[in-house]
């Protein structure tokens, strides 16, 4: 964040969205894309970087992943049907290879980036934006975000993730 | 890149870790984002007193956040859901997909695809 502010920039990544989509020649649908996405290449610049520092982690750095989890999140997890919990940085059930092959985790996939995309852009912000710049720069609407985010996550974790398997 | 790996070697990418913060059953997410916020609530205080200025010369320039309730708390709670699916929020899906994780690659079309219908019904949400 520090970096993107002496360059004079935001920190922020669910923007990007917008930023895709205006690229992606969007501004033909809604005014909401007729954005110069120019001035916000340090973003997607960031986003690059992201992934480029991605592979090198994930590659180069800790190839084979193992999370320590809590006790009690393990044995909830294999009670909703996650057969290894802590393997790999996310259940291969959903995030492996496998998944390409089965409907029903794609539809996951796309549903719950669905909900990220339309709700960050709604909100304005994600966890960079609103938990991190805005709670930083102590904002009263950030704090109803962030209040937001935990709704979210709470109900889902409670009333969907034992479907999910 | 920076980002990237730390969040990675961080485990701050993971799904588990995301679902494990959800279930308030471990200190880890909280003490990454809480200490991110500290570090840099203490930096912004330090500019300002300082006076640091970006490299062109203007001050520092945060997201200003301003409006109604309505649309911080709706259109957040509808990303905690999305966040709690996917395990990912929007830095995280992009590392996913560095770290070759490729199905994330769906549930960044599904992002684009909010975004879009956003942009589609916004004129009729409160905001």
């Amino acid at each position: 964040m520090a970096s993107l502010l002496f360059a004079g920039k935001r920190f922020g990544v669910s923007s990007n969205f917008q930023t895709l989509c205006t690229i992606g020649g969007a501004g033909r649908l809604s005014d909401y894309f007729k954005i110069d996405w120019r001035e916000r290449k340090w973003n997607l610049a960031f986003v690059l970087g992201s992934i480029f520092g991605g592979a090198l982690s994930g590659y180069v750095m800790r190839p084979d992943v193992h999370v320590d989890l809590a006790e009690s999140t393990v044995a909830k997890m294999k009670e909703w049907g996650v057969e290894n919990p802590g393997e790999g940085l996310a259940p291969a059930e959903i995030f492996g290879p496998e998944a390409w092959s089965d409907p029903w985790a794609l539809l996951v996939l796309l549903a719950g980036g669905f909900l990220v995309g339309f709700g960050t852009r709604y909100a304005d912000g994600c966890t960079s934006g609103h938990a991190i710049s805005g709670l930083c720069s102590l904002q009263l609407p950030s704090l109803i975000a962030v209040v937001g985010f935990f709704i979210g996550g709470l109900l889902v974790t409670q009333f969907v993730m034992p479907y999910l398997f | 890149m920076v980002f990237g790996v730390a969040l990675t070697q961080g485990e701050v990418v993971s799904w588990y870790r995301i679902t494990e913060m959800f279930q308030f059953d471990s200190f880890h997410m909280y003490g990454v984002i809480g200490s991110a916020v500290v570090v840099g609530a203490l930096f912004l205080q330090i500019a300002k007193v300082k006076n640091w200025h970006s490299a062109a010369g203007k001050p520092f320039d945060v997201f200003r956040y301003e409006g109604n309730w309505k649309r911080y708390l709706i259109g957040g709670t509808i990303f905690g859901m999305g966040w709690a699916v996917t395990g990912a929020c929007p830095g995280p899906m992009f590392i996913l997909a560095g770290a070759g994780v490729w199905p994330i690659l769906v549930a960044i079309l599904g992002g684009i695809l909010g975004t879009l219908a956003y942009a589609a019904v916004r004129k009729h949400l409160p905001h």
